[in-house]
């Protein structure tokens, strides 16, 4: 559940980014940078919470860029995500360099454990969801909000609705523009929560590139869920299961190269994209800029 | 240019692609934004800035192409905007769904709300939109080419859900520029040419001539001019031929059809019932699964679109910017996309250029397309003068069969007289024409024999002189 924290927020953001249409492979780098403020924040005033608000911010503030370039200027999407997870990368490498190498000495720490009185006593399913860390919880309401949020809400349809066909929403009037700003901001807000994971759940520290592509095998865990909140989320359990698993074997001794079980998510999501657990299909307008007549 | 639209009317904006008819329409929707000028509604001005003013005024227009969400519920579709809300304010799809029924039984325009609009067929999806204009409130639909998808049949009921409307007191603009029709449902008739009125006028006092008349500035002849067929030997016939679509399902199934030099051969239907793949087959685009193609007598079923080109078989895509034309090449070299790699415009690796310019300036004069040098490049060039490029290249080669899909789509009347009389003049000559369109009109002017598809399958093969409106229609239906 820990490892599968940050990877469903992350897919969470893009099933709700690519929905309204405008693909988001900058996730990975709104978490880096999200990772890095919230852990600045959060060391500067001895607060955890601020850092993770921090983090939210940020992820809001990326995503607020990513949208005005993809969906205003029309700047190829995939080229402006990319931009933005080259520029995380490097600005937090050079942060990191200049301030955060000797400091990081002595923490802010890490976000406390709780425990849900009474649920978590329940066996069996108890445990595992009702004791953890803030942000998991954060995150198993993220996955109901956002099912809820696509499927059951106006909001929802209108922004499945501009994902499939633009045109067709702006002939009923929806500001086609104005949902997706709302989706990838908000997409940003999730991701900026999973990044905050990284460094004040985790292990409560900054450390370069520690989102490790996550952002992405989120998107692969995006696709394979094909684009429904849950379906990601399932995904992202059996991700970070590979992951777990990888940990555990190299314990045991058995001999197989740990790199293998590390290619899982990532043949599992060829696999899927290739067609064979049933076509996968994206939205229709997905990475299609929209340009009104 | 001036328009007057009254209740309770259907109104016919008639006119030929470019004349600005849908232009015209997406200002009064607030899609697209006018120059200059007012617009007047119920007696007041209106100030239009968006679909949404528009649909605030009662206006509602059903696009050409619809704009509706294939893997949305029909009721999804018809409430998306002015959505019926919920407590949290979720879509309250129970009530949607009613009243999208009561509106349905109210217009007898019968579907099911939870069906999935991808899972309906075209003159189904037609309702839907009328439906959304309706749940709008509009009292002016707008309906944009509305038969150009249609069967006659469907076209009938269509006409018949209109004129109900009409008298219910709801105006409707009917933009098309199929003359018959209009004088079929129209109360009245605007026929526009270069965005401006030539005449207004009424079913009554006009005659489907004068109409073309007035569209295209002078007379037109209606009817194409050809003497009876003398066909000779088979030049390709097709046997048993399975092809399957992009998505491995059964497009054409079993078809039997042979053509015989100096003849042409129709194939009518709606579109989508497997003339794309039956086209792409017959030109070596896609491989059939089973069955054979053979031309002149020698099977050619799993050979590439190279050997077809060689054996002489030409193609007049439907789709001419995606199959027809380099856009971004010039009319010569687009002249020269077939046989660009053989003597005379090439000799060994080495094109040569000045052969190739002289077959352009020749093409260009017999095809009377208007450029102003060969160099130019095709995308600077009208519709109508593209189609002419991509015709003369495939007729400029002398094929010994040509298939033509949709050769005249999209085109005025002054290009698709000229394209028919080229493509009648070279079957004079012995050219065996396989011609697949969807405008009913074109197939039973041009062809000597109408195969009608329906489903992948060849329902009925008629001789021209059989061939009549009424029995294709309902085998294009599959109901005959």
């Amino acid at each position: 559940m820990n490892e599968a924290t940050p990877l469903t927020l992350a897919a969470l953001g893009g099933v709700v980014s690519e929905r309204s249409g405008v693909v988001n492979i900058a996730l990975e780098g709104m978490m880096l940078m999200s990772a890095f403020t919230g852990y600045v924040v959060a060391f500067q005033t001895h607060n955890l919470w601020l850092g993770v608000l921090a983090g939210v911010l940020t992820g809001v503030l990326i995503a607020t860029l990513h949208a005005a370039l993809s969906i205003s200027l029309m700047v190829d999407q995939i080229v402006s995500g990319f931009v933005i997870n080259i520029l995380a990368l490097g600005i937090t490498g050079v942060f990191f360099k200049g301030f955060l190498q000797e400091a990081s000495v002595a923490g802010p720490g890490v976000l406390p454990t709780w425990e849900i009185p009474l649920l978590s006593k329940i066996p069996v399913i108890g445990p595992i969801l009702f004791i953890h860390q803030p942000i998991t919880f954060a995150m198993l309401l993220a996955i109901v909000l956002i099912q809820f949020l696509l499927f059951y809400t106006v909001w929802g349809l209108r922004t499945r609705a501009v994902g499939e066909h633009p045109l067709a929403a702006d002939t009923v009037g929806i500001n086609v523009y104005l949902v997706r700003y709302v989706a990838v901001i908000l997409s940003g807000g999730l991701a900026g929560l999973g990044g905050a994971y990284f460094s004040l759940q985790q292990i409560g520290q900054f450390l370069p590139n520690m989102t490790g592509g996550r952002g992405f095998i989120a998107l692969a865990a995006m696709i394979f869920g094909k684009w429904k909140p849950l379906g990601a989320f399932y995904a992202c359990l059996l991700f970070a299961g590979a992951e777990a698993l990888s940990g555990r074997i190299q314990i045991t001794g058995v001999h197989i190269p740990f790199q293998f079980l590390g290619m899982l998510p990532y043949l599992l999501t060829i696999i899927v994209v290739a067609g064979a657990m049933g076509r996968a299909v994206a939205p229709a307008a997905d990475g299609k800029p929209y340009r009104k007549a | 240019m001036d328009l007057v639209i009254e209740w309770g009317q259907v109104h016919a904006l008639l006119g030929e692609n470019g004349a600005g008819k849908t232009t015209l329409m997406n200002v009064v929707y607030g899609l697209v934004r006018a120059d200059g000028g007012e617009i007047v509604f119920d007696g007041n001005p209106a100030a239009i800035h968006g679909p949404t003013d528009a649909i605030r005024l009662g206006i509602g227009m059903v696009h050409q192409h619809f704009m509706l969400i294939p893997p949305l519920t029909v009721a999804e579709n018809i409430i998306l905007g002015h959505e019926t809300v919920g407590p949290l304010s979720t879509v309250d799809v129970a009530k949607a769904r009613q009243q999208v029924s009561a509106l349905a039984n109210r217009y007898r325009l019968e579907v099911d709300p939870a069906a999935r609009v991808a899972n309906l067929s075209v003159g189904m999806q037609q309702r839907v939109e009328i439906l959304k204009t309706l749940y709008r409130g509009a009292r002016l639909l707008i309906m944009d080419e509305p038969t150009a998808v249609l069967t006659p049949q469907e076209a009938q009921g269509l006409f018949e859900i209109l004129r109900s409307l009409a008298k219910e007191g709801k105006a409707i603009i009917f933009i098309t520029h199929k003359l018959g029709e209009v004088i079929d449902i129209s109360d009245r008739i605007t026929v526009m040419r270069h965005g401006k009125v030539v005449a207004t006028t009424t079913p009554r006092e006009s005659s489907p001539a004068d109409l073309a008349r007035l569209m295209v500035g002078r007379p037109v002849m209606l009817q194409v001019d050809k003497r009876p067929a003398r066909p000779g030997k088979p030049v390709m016939e097709l046997q048993q031929l399975v092809v399957e679509d992009d998505r491995r399902h059964t497009a054409v199934n079993g078809i039997e059809l042979e053509v015989r030099s100096g003849e042409i051969v129709g194939i009518a239907g709606v579109e989508g019932n497997g003339q794309n793949e039956l086209v792409e087959a017959l030109v070596g685009l896609r491989q059939p699964r089973s069955g054979t193609i053979l031309l002149n007598g020698r099977d050619v079923t799993r050979t590439s679109a190279r050997t077809f080109i060689s054996l002489g078989v030409g193609h007049i895509p439907a789709d001419r910017h995606r199959m027809g034309i380099v856009m971004e090449l010039s009319i010569a070299d687009n002249l020269v996309l077939a046989t660009y790699d053989r003597r005379p415009f090439a000799s060994g690796i080495v094109r040569q250029l000045s052969a190739v310019w002289s077959y352009a300036k020749k093409l260009i004069k017999s095809f009377d397309i208007r450029a102003g040098s060969p160099g130019q490049p095709v995308g600077s060039l009208s519709g109508g003068n593209q189609q002419k490029v991509v015709a003369a290249r495939e007729l400029g080669r002398n094929p010994k069969v040509l298939i033509a899909s949709q050769p005249t789509r999209g085109l005025d009347v002054g290009s698709i007289e000229f394209i028919h009389k080229q493509i009648v003049t070279q079957r004079d000559a012995g050219l065996g024409v396989l011609l697949v369109s969807s405008e009913l009109d074109e197939v039973l002017s041009l062809a000597d024999r109408v195969a009608v598809m329906y489903r992948g399958q060849i329902v009925g093969v008629l001789e021209g002189k059989d061939a009549e409106r009424e029995r294709i229609g309902l085998m294009m239906a599959g109901a005959a």
